[in-house]
């Protein structure tokens, strides 16, 4: 929803200058609850625990945010088109073990050889890995029409057991590789720092800023917003829906191999289960981060806040102390709760527009505006 | 005229509204309206889109109070809780949209929220005997085991209908009951009004449909901007005057455009084949040749399901074909995607804006630039400069009345968004401009400047093919007249034809 609610805001705070010139607290608090939530849980947390707010601790808890934040963003995009991908968990699981598998060398068999790609070029295979997946999602869902939680869903099995049987159910260690093979550097996504602030964050980052720029600034971005806001309306107005939506899962599947590279150099170990359920906390960062699950509404900014929610919350809930089950609980309330603001703003969004339409004072289209409105809540309630 | 004889001994109104006032935040949506309703007789509330006449029966059905004001049933002052409380006192509504399940069956869907139960169980055979006997005196064959997902549009308002017989009410409210249904589906309706009122039932009527409801009402009561401004009796009454009280002044759809010559030919459609996406084996479009030069306004008339949607659907790319061309100033785009069939200059503006048109997460803005993207990619990124001064231009053109492109798209009145749905058509820079019912839903006044502007861009040498279920909107500004029926083009026309000569050749009786 923050999508949408910025836009008001946006038109708000104009037409604010023109009447009034105030700004709504209440408007303000759900704009940016999320932001508040956070705070919320870094106060909490510090009265709570006096090494919450550390330097080492904050690190920690960012590494785990970047995980979070890239399958989230991954997530978001498709979420945006109005699809869902459950395979995430599985694909980061799988890019962490091809990740190893590539460190400890290809072997060409028949040939005799051993490859042992560099780190790059491990790097660059490793998200092939992750697009190939999401191509798979991508086309089954938009050429083949099968509805994308099935589709992902079969991908979150078929995926996972790829990653097995790769592995033979174990897992990869002893991943630094040797500099006389020219393939050395796997650790530094996860431990190293630039400027004390962890790479894995840094990369985080720069994927969050091109995605920002990519949903905001390009044509691709739009088609997004569209495809997700209304399919058909899109398509009748020249957008390639089918192309968008292949697109989105090749950049989750992307975003996933990129957050299976940095959890598997934090771990420093690939196996074959790492990842699991990460696709329902990716899914739970995009819904704190306000975008609508029904697509067309939700930011990146949303979302990366989505992330370190989820991420300072349960890193918090391990410091002070409580149990791995009431953490669960807490998690859930916290998902919920979000969604249940997400409702909220929605119908102050509503009576905003009301009121707004009457300031303006043109009859006509102000009644048609609350006769709309109205109708909604008319054709709901008979639903219910 | 018997409701004749009953206003003159003073007849009595089995529903009163006094003094109604609707507030939505600050707007206020009706102002003091008072409005009457009495057995056995039908009365019908005109009033363009906004002008608060489904706010009135929303407040007269339960499904919202009113601000201030006074409902009065049988005499005595009521407040309905719900719409379940309005039913239960015999009164019931037939929304615009329908309510229906689509899972679920006829008779499950008549009987929804009021299961006949027995014993605990719910009596599924008389249910469906009840169904029948509604489907009987509705003279609609339908099996109440059909699940409603698999009727036409016009069936589904049929069940709708039926739902509203079915629990006996004394008042019962419709709300553009006929804006899906096929000739022979209105008479039908309009027979069961009949048999209604003959029975005391009150019935309130709303349509945009002028002509239709000038033939089934007894009363006539029109708003505008929130108030009633006439109430008469219908021999008091014609269509000049229903149009004068709605709109404030005098309308004209306006005249095909004159004082220029056509150009070459724009579209050549030939020998075109679409299949029939619900049934197989029947074409929807059947060898169908057309064709349209630069300048020309053609309009294409027909009864519903007589191929018109699936014509221009087809045309624009949104549905295969079967067979035949299509020649855009001389090329053939019949493999063409959408988006090269825009960029070649031919476009759509489908009949459905909610469903097909508007994407209603975005901004007006938005929406406006959807099908112009590429003319502000600069380097990759889009241009929020050149956006900008796209969609001002396009809002100025086709004279939306918004608060500016921010404002999100369902803040807009039908009429402004079906003018946000063209407007974005016409920023493609077509050459060929294709309106599924572009008056569909939308009040006189907008009508009027949609017909203008179309008239305008053909002066500009695009060519225009709208179609229409109204046969006053053929006689406006259209240059050519096509009826289809079947598929097929049954008529062609130039401008001077009458209207019965059009209903005549579709099909349709003239009375």
């Amino acid at each position: 929803m923050s999508e949408t609610s910025a836009s008001t805001r946006q038109a708000g705070s104009s037409r604010g200058g023109l009447l009034s010139g105030g700004i709504d607290p209440l408007a303000l608090l759900l704009e940016g609850r999320a932001f508040f939530g956070l705070v919320a849980i870094i106060i909490v947390f510090s009265v709570l625990s006096p090494n919450y707010l550390t330097v080492d601790n904050v690190l920690t808890m960012t590494s785990h945010v970047a995980i979070f934040g890239l399958l989230g963003m991954g997530m978001l995009l498709v979420i945006l088109t109005g699809g869902i991908d459950l395979s995430v968990g599985s694909t980061l699981g799988l890019c962490g073990v091809m990740t190893g598998y590539f460190i400890h060398g290809i072997d060409l068999g028949p040939l005799g050889y051993t490859l042992y790609p560099s780190i790059w070029v491990v790097f660059l295979l490793v998200c092939g890995v992750g697009a190939l997946v999401g191509l798979i999602n991508g086309v089954l869902v938009a050429y083949f029409r099968v509805p994308s939680f099935v589709a992902t869903l079969g991908a979150l099995y078929a995926v996972r057991g790829v990653a097995l049987l790769i592995t033979n159910g174990l897992t990869y260690n002893n991943l630094s590789g040797k500099p006389e093979l020219g393939n050395t550097g796997l650790d530094w996504l996860g431990f190293n720092q630039i400027l004390d602030v962890p790479v894995g964050i840094i990369i985080m980052a720069v994927v969050a800023v091109i995605l920002a720029v990519t949903l905001n600034r390009t044509a691709f971005g739009r088609w997004l917003y569209a495809t997700g806001g209304n399919a058909r309306a899109a398509r009748l107005s020249g957008v390639p829906t089918k192309r968008v939506t292949v697109l989105v899962f090749v950049l989750s599947g992307v975003c996933a191999a990129i957050a299976g590279m940095v959890l598997t150099s934090q771990l420093t170990s690939a196996g074959p289960t790492a990842g699991t359920t990460y696709e329902l906390t990716a899914i739970a960062t995009v819904v704190i981060g306000g975008a609508a699950l029904a697509g067309g509404v939700g930011t990146v900014r949303g979302t990366l806040l989505g992330a370190f929610v989820i991420g300072f919350l349960s890193d918090g809930l391990v410091i002070v102390g409580v149990s791995n089950y009431w953490q669960m609980v807490f998690t859930g309330v916290v998902i919920v709760l979000a969604v249940l603001l997400n409702s909220i703003d929605y119908k102050s969004r509503r009576g905003q527009k009301n009121k707004s339409g009457g300031d303006n004072n043109k009859p006509a289209a102000s009644t048609a505006t609350t006769e709309k409105s109205s109708s909604v809540g008319a054709s709901t309630s008979a639903g219910a | 005229m018997s409701d004749l004889a009953r206003e003159q001994n003073q007849p009595v109104p089995v529903l009163s509204a006094r003094d109604i006032v609707k507030n939505y935040g600050g707007v206020r949506a009706l102002k003091g309206v008072d409005f009457d309703i009495y057995p056995g007789t039908v009365t019908t509330l005109f009033g363009e889109n906004g002008a608060g006449k489904s706010t009135l029966m929303k407040i007269l059905s339960g499904v919202e109070r009113p601000t201030d004001g006074q409902l009065i049933l049988d005499g005595e002052s009521v407040t309905f809780t719900s719409t379940v409380d309005a039913r239960d006192r015999g009164i019931s509504i037939i929304h615009q949209e329908l309510s229906l399940s689509p899972n679920m069956s006829v008779r499950d869907n008549i009987f929804m929220g009021r299961e006949i139960v027995r014993a605990g169980r719910v009596d599924y055979a008389e249910e469906a005997r009840q169904a029948a006997a509604l489907m009987a005196e509705l003279e609609e064959d339908i099996d109440p085991l059909t699940p409603v997902g698999e009727l036409r549009v016009g069936q589904q308002q049929i069940v709708e209908i039926a739902r509203a017989l079915s629990v006996n009410s004394r008042i019962l409210i419709m709300d553009e009951p006929t804006s899906a249904l096929s000739a022979s589906e209105i008479e039908v309706l309009f027979k069961v009004i009949h048999d209604l009122t003959d029975r005391g039932v009150a019935i309130v009527y709303i349509s945009h449909h002028l002509e239709e409801a000038l033939e089934i009402t007894d009363y006539a009561v029109v708003l505008r901007d929130g108030a009633m401004t006439a109430k008469e009796t219908r021999d008091q009454i014609d269509l000049p005057w229903i149009v004068r009280h709605m709109v404030g002044d005098h309308f004209d759809l306006g005249s095909p455009p004159e004082g220029y010559t056509f150009g070459e030919t724009a579209l050549s459609v030939q020998s075109l084949t679409v299949p029939d996406a619900s049934a197989t084996g029947r074409a929807a479009v059947d060898d169908l040749s057309l064709e349209v030069a630069a300048g020309e306004i053609v309009c294409i008339y027909g009864l519903m399901g007589a191929g018109r949607t699936e014509l221009l659907e087809a045309l624009a790319g949104g549905s295969a074909i079967e067979r035949g061309r299509i020649l855009l100033d001389g090329r053939d785009i019949s493999r063409d995607s959408i988006a090269q069939r825009i960029a070649a200059g031919l476009c759509l503006v489908p009949e459905d804006r909610q469903r097909d048109g508007l994407v209603q997460s975005m901004t007006v803005g938005r929406n406006m630039s959807l099908a112009s993207i590429s003319e502000f990619v600069r380097n990759l990124f889009l241009s929020s400069r050149d956006e900008r001064s796209i969609v001002d231009d396009s809002i100025r053109d086709v004279h939306v009345k918004t608060d500016g492109p921010d404002a999100m798209i369902g803040s807009l009145s039908g009429g402004n968004q079906q003018k946000v749905v063209i407007g974005k058509m016409m920023s493609t820079h077509p050459k060929v401009i294709l309106l599924d019912e572009p008056s569909r839903g939308i009040d006189i006044g907008a009508k009027a400047e949609v017909f203008k502007l179309l008239s305008e861009r053909a002066k500009q040498g695009v060519a225009v093919v709208y179609s229409t279920s109204e046969v006053s909107e053929c006689l406006s500004i259209a240059h050519r007249i096509i009826v289809m029926g079947r598929g097929r083009i049954v008529a062609e026309f130039g401008p001077d034809v009458s209207k019965e000569q059009i209903m005549a050749a579709s099909g349709e009786s003239a009375d």
